[in-house]
């Protein structure tokens, strides 16, 4: 299998912090992978420097093979890098489908977006799928600050769909969410995988990671630590020690 | 807007109505000059709002757009040799141009900055702009410049500049509008919700930020421009003047910020207001205690504005009688919904 999108030796220091030091990862091209560690662990930082928001020091960032180590956020998006954040962010004064509609944009010049209208009859039509998709195309004309945490989660995950991004970058998708709407979320992904999506899910619910993923890999002090099946992973006594012991600098 | 689409468009054709036959029905110089200066302000606010209501990017300089437009159709009409009359009218979409010229570096530079340092620093250049103007051998420096003043009679002498800045007007409006309901629209809305999810979703921030800026200084330096040539004489310290800011600003705040009514309505009201008084007590300044007033009423009653305060209260009334909802607002519109949508 192709990497879809992958890091390489990857390093990162916030002033004397080593949040990232030489940390590879690869995500096949049609897997779900996720990504795992303690907290502190670089998690965050990495998805950071693969999406443009952080530059890495050394190291290169790929998607499909093009170096994507020194894009924009907005460029990394255009490729078809979608991700969501840890806290969940929306735009919170415009209703849920007008947050669906801010996407929309990704497959068109953007001189275009001055003169035309926020959404065309196909684009509306085709976020009100998604809303539907995750259970929320009732609330559509809400503002999106009224709605619950998790369905908060499921809209930021409906609205990277609506540009159809290849690859998801999900950070920690159910923090915080109830245990139905984590089923929810799980089907959806599943189903979303086999219609051909990527993702990259950071989780601290081990349940969730280990039902959902391919491929696991362990983050410990900002170096991928194991990668391998949840099987292999859950085995690993390196990995064991990471998160019951032996680092308690880690430990929250 | 919540009110139902018939209605939205009675009010509309009433609001162009009413702007049209205003100098006929009142045509007391006095009034129509109150009338000159309240359009003007209607202007500015509409334009200013139109990038600091959407992007919540609340610039405080665009004094420098009017000032720089007013100085470039009076420096254009004295060295082109443009006759005093109509003529003179040609150069206003020129000095519309030469204020979005100046707003492309202006733009960039304080654009780099957000929130409170973007404030700061478009107030540095606003009163840079005034040294500027106050300095400079091409300005006239302190004793400013004249443009040509026309002879038309004093019964029509106001209603000609009227009339011109009524269309300036409509066009702002208009443009106002259609940003409102475009892509791009949407765009600076979720910038101001969060610029950094934008780019998260593509939304190529920078650019967006700075069309936005130069569309809204534009309008502001062709009000400038006429502004010049109705006075008939322009001064650094009135070019540039930072009350202006502060009143554009406040006029959007009160009638309702991101909204294209609000800054109408507020301007419409404290434009007329102050310059009634000023009228009427010869105290120029005394305006300024009314805007504390309002403000604080305006922040403490309405910290969304008046249009968004009272559309919602519309809704609630609707939704209390039991009438059924309208096929409720399309995305992009003016107003929310039922529920605190926030400052739209």
């Amino acid at each position: 299998m192709s990497a879809l999108i992958e890091a390489e030796s990857v390093s990162k220091a916030f002033g004397g912090l080593q949040a990232l030091s030489d940390c590879s990862l690869s995500v096949a091209k049609g897997s779900i992978a996720g990504l795992i560690g303690p907290n502190g662990s670089g998690k965050t930082t990495l998805f950071n420097v693969m999406t443009g928001y952080d530059r890495c020091s050394s190291g290169e960032v790929r998607f499909d093979g093009q170096s994507i180590t020194r894009s924009t956020p907005e460029r990394v998006f255009a490729l078809g890098v979608g991700r969501t954040f840890q806290i969940t962010r929306l735009f919170f004064r415009l209703t849920v489908l007008e947050n669906m509609l801010v996407a929309t944009q990704r497959h068109e010049g953007w001189t275009r977006s001055v003169a035309r209208r926020a959404g065309s009859a196909a684009e509306r039509a085709r976020a009100l799928e998604l809303l539907d998709f995750v259970g929320l195309s009732r609330l559509a004309r809400s503002p999106a600050g009224n709605l619950s945490y998790g369905q908060r989660k499921l809209l930021e995950l409906a609205s990277l769909l609506v540009a159809d991004p290849a690859v998801l970058l999900l950070d920690e998708p159910t923090a915080g969410v109830n245990p139905t709407l984590i089923k929810q979320l799980t089907e959806r992904i599943r189903e979303l995988n086999r219609a051909g999506k990527t993702f990259l899910v950071v989780e601290h619910n081990m349940e969730f990671v280990m039902g959902l993923c391919h491929e696991v890999t362990v983050l410990h002090q900002g170096r991928a630590l194991k990668s391998g099946t949840p099987e292999q992973v859950r085995a690993d006594p390196a990995v064991l020690d990471a998160y019951l012991g032996g680092a308690d600098d880690d430990n929250e | 807007m919540s009110a139902r689409a018939p209605v939205r468009a009675l009010l509309v054709v009433l609001g162009i109505v009413i702007l049209g036959v205003f100098p006929l029905v009142f045509s007391n110089p006095t009034t129509t000059s109150i009338a000159f200066f309240t359009v003007v302000f209607m202007v500015c606010a509409s334009a200013w709002n139109m990038f600091a209501g959407s992007s919540g990017y609340i610039a405080l300089g665009h004094a420098v757009y009017f000032g720089c437009g007013a100085y470039a159709l009076t420096l254009l009409a004295n060295h082109l040799g443009f006759a005093a009359g109509w003529g003179v009218f040609a150069l206003v979409p020129v000095a519309g141009i030469v204020a979005g010229l100046i707003a492309i570096p202006t733009g960039l530079i304080a654009l780099r900055a957000r929130r409170h340092t973007f404030v700061v620093i478009t107030i540095a250049f606003m009163f840079i702009f005034q040294l500027a103007a106050f300095n400079l051998g091409f300005t006239g420096g302190s004793s400013g410049l004249q443009p040509p003043t026309p002879l038309w009679s004093v019964k029509t002498y106001n209603d000609n500049f009227y009339y011109v800045i009524a269309l300036v007007l409509l066009a702002t409006v208009a443009l106002s509008w259609l940003v409102r309901r475009s892509r791009f629209g949407l765009q600076l809305l979720a910038i101001r919700d969060d610029e950094e999810r934008a780019r998260g979703l593509g939304v190529r921030v920078g650019r967006v930020k700075l069309t936005a800026f130069i569309l809204s200084a534009i309008p502001v330096g062709m009000a400038g421009g006429v502004y010049a040539y109705f006075l008939g004489q322009i001064f650094p310290q009135f070019a540039f003047d930072p009350l202006f800011d502060l009143s554009i600003a406040l006029m959007a705040f009160l009638g309702g910020l991101g909204t294209v009514a609000g800054p109408l309505l507020g301007a419409l009201v404290l434009e007329s207001l102050q310059q009634y008084f000023t009228v009427q007590y010869g105290a120029s300044q005394a305006y300024l205690i009314i805007y504390g007033a309002l403000f604080l009423v305006v922040v403490l009653l309405l910290p969304r504005g008046v249009i968004p305060s009272v559309e919602e209260l519309i809704s609630r009334w609707r939704s209390r009688s039991g009438a059924p909802e309208p096929e409720p607002g399309e995305t992009g519109r003016t107003g929310g919904g039922v529920v605190e949508a926030g400052a739209r």
